[in-house]
C-alpha cells in the first residue's frame, strides 16, 4: 500500500524524522517473520511424517534450484543498483535496473512453475501427502510474495517510462526494495531448510 | 530516538557488488558442502550458519539496516527473535531435535 | 480577514468550546471519511451492536441452562450459539471497542491531527465491518459456525463438520485478521512518529503506551492463526491432510498455532483496558500515576512473556512433564507484572483526593473483578490443578471474570471517561452509578456460581444437564443474573440516549485530566489541534501554567486535512466478496473479488491524499 502524498500530520511534524511509509514497511516485515515462521513450523513438524511417497529426497533437484536461488540473489543486487541510480536521479540506469529486478523475479517464478509442474508429473500433488501439502503451501506463499513484488516493480517501471518517477520518489523505490530484499531473505532460509537439510 | 542523519552514510555501489559476490560464493559453498560426505556430522550447524550469514548480509547491506536508524532495527529484530524462539520451541515440543519433551 | 472567515466557518464553536460540525454530513461523508474521530465512532457503534448480538446469544444460552433438561434450544443451535458468542465477543465486540478508543483517543493524546495513514485506517474499519456481517451471515446460510471459538481440529474437518458453517468461520477470521494487522501497523507508525515535540516514549500517556504494546502483539499473533486457518481451509477446500491423522497429520498442530495466537490475544483484549484504568485512576485521584515506569515495563513484559505461555491451554493433551512444567512456570511468572500494575493503581489512589465519579467506579470495579479472575487463572496455571478444572464451568467463570469483570468494566470506565470528549455531552452521573451497581451485582450473580458449578463437575459446552446433580440452584442464579446483566446494559443505553439529547455541555476538560486530549474542544474540530502543542512532562496539563501555546488559537491558520476517499471501502468490499466466493466454492466470485482488490489498490495508490 503506497500512500503517495505525505499526510497532513507528517508534513507538519515527525517525531523521529523517519519516513512513515518506511516504518510501516519494516513493521510489516516484522509481522511477515511470524507468517513465514508459522509456515516453516508446519513444514518442519511434518517433515518425515508423510505416510506415502514421493518423498523429498526423491524429488528435490538441487542443481536446478541453486540456479534459481542465484537468480533471486542477483535480483536483489539489481534492486540496490536501481535505488542507487534513482537516488542520484539517473533515471536511465534506474529504469534499467528496476526492469532487470522484475525480469529476474519473473525468471525465478518461471523456475518455480517448472519445478511445480515437474513434481506434479512425478506424482507429487498438493493432496498426495504431507510433504506435498506443506511444500507447495510454503514455497507457494513465497512465490506469491515474489509475484506481488514483480507487479509492484513493473508498476514503478511503467511510471518511470512515463517520466513519473524521479529522485523525489527515491523513498518509494527504497520501500519497494525493502519488500523485495525481504522476500529474497526468506528464500535464503527456505533454500537451506527445504533443499539442503533434507 | 535519533534523527535520520545516519541515513546518508549509505553503502557504495562497490560494496553492493562485493556483497553480491559473497552471497553467490557462499551459496556455491553451501551446495558444495551438501555433497561432501565427510562433513555429514556437522552439516546442519554448518549450513544454518552459512544461511544466517547470507541473511545478515542482505538485511545489513541491501536493506541498509547496518547504517539505518535503530528504530528500524528494533522493528525487525524484535519480531524476528519472537519468531525464531517460537519456531525452536515448537520443534522441541514436536521432538524434531530427537527425544526431548515431544513426540506428541 | 482570512482569520475571521475561518473562525466564522466553525461558528460559535470556538467560543463555546464545542464543535457539533465535526460529525455533520450525510451517509456518503461517513463512508468516505478518513478522519480518525469518525472512524473511531463507527468502530464504537458497530462494536457495540455486535456486543448486543453476542449478549443476546449469551442470554439464549443462559435461558436454556436455567432449568435441567430444558428443551428451549436444541443441541445444534446451542453449539452455534456458544461458538458465535465467543467469536463475536472476542473479535467483533471487545477488539473493535478497544480499536474505537485507539482511533479516537490515541492521536489526541499524542497531540496529532490524525493517524499516520488515514486511508489505511478507514480500510481497517471497513474490513472489520464487512467481515463481521459476513461471519454473521452464516446464520442465514445453513447455520452459524458450531465448533467452538477455538475450532479444534479435527472437529472442523469436512468429515465431522460438513456444509459451509466452518468455512464462514475460517474465511471470516482471516478477513478480520487483515483488519487487525492493518490497524496495528498504522498505530505502531503513528505512535513512533506523530508524537508531539517533547513527548519522549517515557512521557507518553499510559493508554497510548498500551495501544503501542497491543499493536505489536497484534502483528505478531495474527499471522500464526492465519496460517492455522489457511491449513484448515486447504484441508476443507482442496482435500489436503494437514489435520488428518490417517495421513500422518497432527491435530495438535492446530491447537499450537491457535494458542500461539490465542494467548497473546488474551493480552490484546486486556492491555487496552489496563491502559484505560491507568488514565482514569490518576485523573480522579488528582495524582500522577504511581510508579509510571513500572506500569510501562510490566506492560511490555506481559506482552513479551505472553508469547511463551500458550501451551497452558493444552495441559490436558499430554505434552509430557517437561513441557507442562515449563509452561506452568512461565504462566506463574506472567502473574508478577500483572500484580505489579494492580499495586501501582492502588498506590495511586492511596492518599489521592478521590473524586468518586462513574469512570472511577468502573475502574475500581475492574480492579476487584480482575483480581478474582487473575487468582483463578493462577490456580489453573498449575498443570495438575488445571486437569481438574479444564473444560468445566470453572474456566468459564475464570474467563468471564477476566474478560467481562475485567475488560468490559474497564471499557465502560473508558466510555464514561471519554464520552464527554467524543460527544461534547456529559453522561448522567446518577444513571451511571445505577448502571454500575446493577452491573456489578448482576455480573457476580451470573458468574460467581459458575466457579462452584465447575468444581462440582458441570462441563462447559453441553446443552443441558440432568436433574438431581445439584446444578439446579446455581444455574438458576446464574440465569437470573444474566437477565439482570442484560438489563444493566439497557440502563447504559438509556443514559447515552438521554445524555445525547439533553446532557450538560462537557466543555474542554470536565474531569481535570492531565493529557493533551483535554486541551481541545469537545467534540474536537476535525483537525484536532489548531496549533501543535509541545510537551515537557508526563502530565502536560497539570504543569504549572499549562501548555506553552494556545492549541485552539483561532488566529492560527486552519490546518489542511486529507481528503475523503472511497477506495478503502471498495477494497474492503472486494476482500469480502472474495471470501464469500471461497465459501460458495465459486472461482468466478473469488476472481471478481480479487479483481476489485487489485483495481482498488491501484486506484488508492494513485489517488493523492490531499486533493
Ligand atoms: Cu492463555
Amino acid at each position: 500500500m503506497t500512500e503517495h502524498a505525505a499526510t497532513a500530520a507528517e508534513q507538519h511534524h515527525s517525531y523521529t524524522g523517519l519516513p512513515n511509509r518506511k516504518l510501516l514497511m519494516w513493521a510489516f516485515i516484522g509481522s511477515e517473520c511470524m507468517l513465514f515462521g508459522s509456515l516453516l513450523i508446519t513444514y518442519l513438524v511434518y517433515r518425515g511424517r508423510s505416510v506415502v511417497g514421493p518423498y523429498p529426497e526423491e524429488l528435490l533437484n538441487i542443481p536446478f534450484i541453486t540456479v534459481t536461488t542465484f537468480i533471486l540473489l542477483m535480483s536483489s543486487l539489481m534492486m540496490v543498483l536501481a535505488l542507487a541510480a534513482v537516488q542520484r536521479n539517473d533515471m536511465r540506469q534506474g529504469k534499467l535496473w528496476i526492469l532487470m529486478t522484475a525480469l529476474l523475479g519473473l525468471a525465478f517464478l518461471a523456475g518455480q512453475a517448472y519445478e511445480f509442474t515437474h513434481f506434479v508429473h512425478e506424482g507429487l500433488g498438493l493432496t498426495t501427502n504431507l510433504f506435498g501439502a506443506s511444500f507447495f503451501l510454503l514455497t507457494g506463499t513465497h512465490g506469491a510474495h515474489v509475484a506481488v513484488g514483480v507487479v509492484w516493480l513493473l508498476t514503478l517501471f511503467v511510471m518511470a517510462m512515463r517520466g513519473r518517477l524521479s529522485s523525489a520518489d527515491a523513498e518509494t523505490v527504497e520501500i519497494t526494495g525493502l519488500y523485495w530484499h525481504f522476500v529474497d531473505v526468506v528464500w535464503i532460509v527456505l533454500f537451506t531448510v527445504i533443499y539442503l537439510l533434507v | 530516538m535519533e534523527n535520520s542523519t545516519a541515513q546518508h552514510e549509505h553503502a557504495s555501489v562497490k560494496t553492493y557488488l562485493v556483497v553480491a559476490a559473497v552471497l553467490g560464493v557462499v551459496t556455491a559453498v553451501e551446495v558444495a558442502i551438501f555433497y561432501v560426505e565427510a562433513l555429514e556430522p556437522i552439516l546442519v550447524p554448518l549450513l544454518l550458519t552459512l544461511s544466517a550469514a547470507k541473511f545478515a548480509l542482505v538485511v545489513g547491506f541491501f536493506m541498509h539496516l547496518k547504517y539505518d536508524s535503530k528504530v528500524f532495527r528494533g522493528l525487525f529484530i524484535g519480531p524476528l527473535i519472537v519468531a525464531v524462539a517460537i519456531i525452536l520451541a515448537m520443534l522441541a515440543l514436536f521432538g524434531v531435535f530427537g527425544g526431548g519433551a515431544g513426540g506428541a | 480577514m482570512a482569520v475571521k472567515e475561518a473562525a466564522a466557518e466553525h461558528g460559535a464553536g470556538l467560543d463555546s468550546g464545542t464543535h457539533e460540525g465535526t460529525y455533520s454530513g450525510g451517509l456518503w461523508s461517513w463512508i468516505t471519511t478518513v478522519d480518525h474521530k469518525r472512524i473511531g465512532i463507527m468502530y464504537a457503534v458497530f462494536a457495540f451492536f455486535f456486543f448486543l448480538v453476542g449478549g443476546l446469544e449469551a442470554l439464549l444460552i443462559r435461558l436454556q441452562l436455567g432449568s435441567p433438561e430444558n428443551t428451549l434450544i436444541d443441541p445444534d443451535l446451542y453449539n452455534q450459539l456458544f461458538t458465535m458468542h465467543g467469536t463475536t465477543m472476542v473479535f467483533l465486540a471487545i477488539m473493535p471497542l478497544s480499536a474505537a478508543f485507539f482511533n479516537f483517543i490515541v492521536p489526541l493524546q499524542l497531540g496529532a491531527r490524525d493517524v499516520a495513514f488515514p486511508r489505511l485506517n478507514a480500510f481497517s474499519l471497513w474490513v472489520f465491518v464487512f467481515g463481521a456481517f459476513f461471519l454473521n451471515a452464516s446464520f442465514l446460510f445453513g447455520g452459524a459456525p458450531d465448533a467452538g471459538w477455538f475450532g479444534y481440529a479435527n472437529l472442523t474437518s469436512t468429515q465431522y463438520s460438513p456444509g459451509v458453517r466452518i468455512d464462514f468461520w475460517v474465511l471470516g477470521l482471516q478477513v478480520l485478521g487483515v483488519s487487525s494487522i492493518a490497524a496495528a501497523l498504522n498505530f505502531i507508525v503513528t505512535i513512533i512518529n506523530l508524537r508531539a515535540p517533547g513527548m519522549s516514549l517515557m512521557r507518553m500517556p499510559l493508554f497510548t503506551w498500551m495501544t503501542f504494546v497491543t499493536s505489536f502483539l497484534l502483528i505478531l499473533a495474527f499471522p500464526a492463526i492465519t496460517v492455522g486457518l489457511v491449513l484448515l481451509m486447504f484441508d476443507r477446500t482442496f482435500g489436503t491432510s494437514f489435520f488428518n491423522p490417517a495421513a500422518g497429520g497432527d491435530v495438535l498442530l492446530w491447537q499450537h498455532l491457535f494458542w500461539i495466537f490465542g494467548h497473546p490475544e488474551v493480552y490484546i483484549l486486556l492491555l487496552p483496558s489496563l491502559g484505560i484504568v491507568s488514565e482514569v485512576i490518576p485523573t480522579f485521584s488528582r495524582k500522577p500515576l504511581f510508579g509510571y515506569p513500572f506500569v510501562v515495563y510490566s506492560g511490555i513484559l506481559i506482552a513479551f512473556l505472553g508469547f511463551g505461555v500458550w501451551a497452558h491451554h493444552m495441559f490436558s493433551v499430554g505434552l509430557g512433564p517437561i513441557a507442562n512444567t515449563v509452561f506452568s512456570a512461565t504462566t506463574m511468572l506472567i502473574a508478577i507484572p500483572t500484580g505489579v500494575k494492580i499495586f501501582n493503581w492502588i498506590a495511586t489512589m492511596w492518599g489521592g483526593s478521590l473524586r468518586l465519579k462513574t469512570p472511577l467506579y468502573f475502574a475500581i470495579g475492574f480492579i476487584a473483578m480482575f483480581i478474582i479472575g487473575g487468582l483463578s487463572g493462577v490456580m489453573h496455571s498449575s498443570a495438575a490443578a488445571d486437569l481438574q478444572q479444564t473444560d468445566s464451568y470453572f474456566v468459564v467463570a475464570h474467563i468471564h471474570y477476566v474478560l467481562f469483570g475485567g475488560v468490559i468494566f474497564a471499557l465502560f470506565s473508558g466510555i464514561y471517561y471519554w464520552f464527554p470528549k467524543i460527544t461534547g455531552k456529559l453522561l448522567s452521573e446518577g444513571i451511571g452509578k445505577v448502571h454500575f451497581w446493577v452491573m456489578l451485582l448482576a455480573f457476580n450473580l451470573t458468574f460467581f456460581p459458575q466457579h462452584y458449578l465447575g468444581l462440582h463437575g458441570m462441563p462447559r459446552r453441553t446443552f443441558t444437564y440432568q436433574e438431581g446433580l445439584g446444578f439446579e440452584a446455581m444455574n438458576l442464579m446464574s440465569t437470573a443474573g444474566s437477565l439482570l446483566l442484560g438489563f444493566s446494559i439497557l440502563i447504559f443505553l438509556w443514559n447515552v440516549l438521554v445524555s445525547l439529547r439533553k446532557g450538560a455541555a462537557a466543555g474542554r476538560d470536565p474531569w481535570g485530566g492531565a493529557t493533551l486530549e483535554w486541551a481541545i474542544d469537545s467534540p474536537p474540530p476535525h483537525y484536532n489541534f489548531r496549533v501543535e502543542p509541545t510537551v515537557h512532562s508526563r502530565d502536560p496539563l497539570w504543569a504549572a501554567g499549562g501548555l506553552d501555546v494556545d492549541v485552539n488559537d483561532p488566529a492560527a491558520p486552519e490546518p489542511h486535512m486529507p481528503s475523503p476517499s472511497l477506495w478503502p471501502f471498495i477494497l474492503s468490499a472486494g476482500l469480502v466478496v472474495a471470501a464469500a466466493g471461497a465459501v460458495a466454492k465459486s472461482l468466478v466470485v473469488v476472481l471478481a473479488g480479487g479483481a476489485i482488490v487489485v483495481v482498488s489498490i491501484f486506484g488508492w495508490a494513485f489517488q493523492p491524499l490531499e486533493r
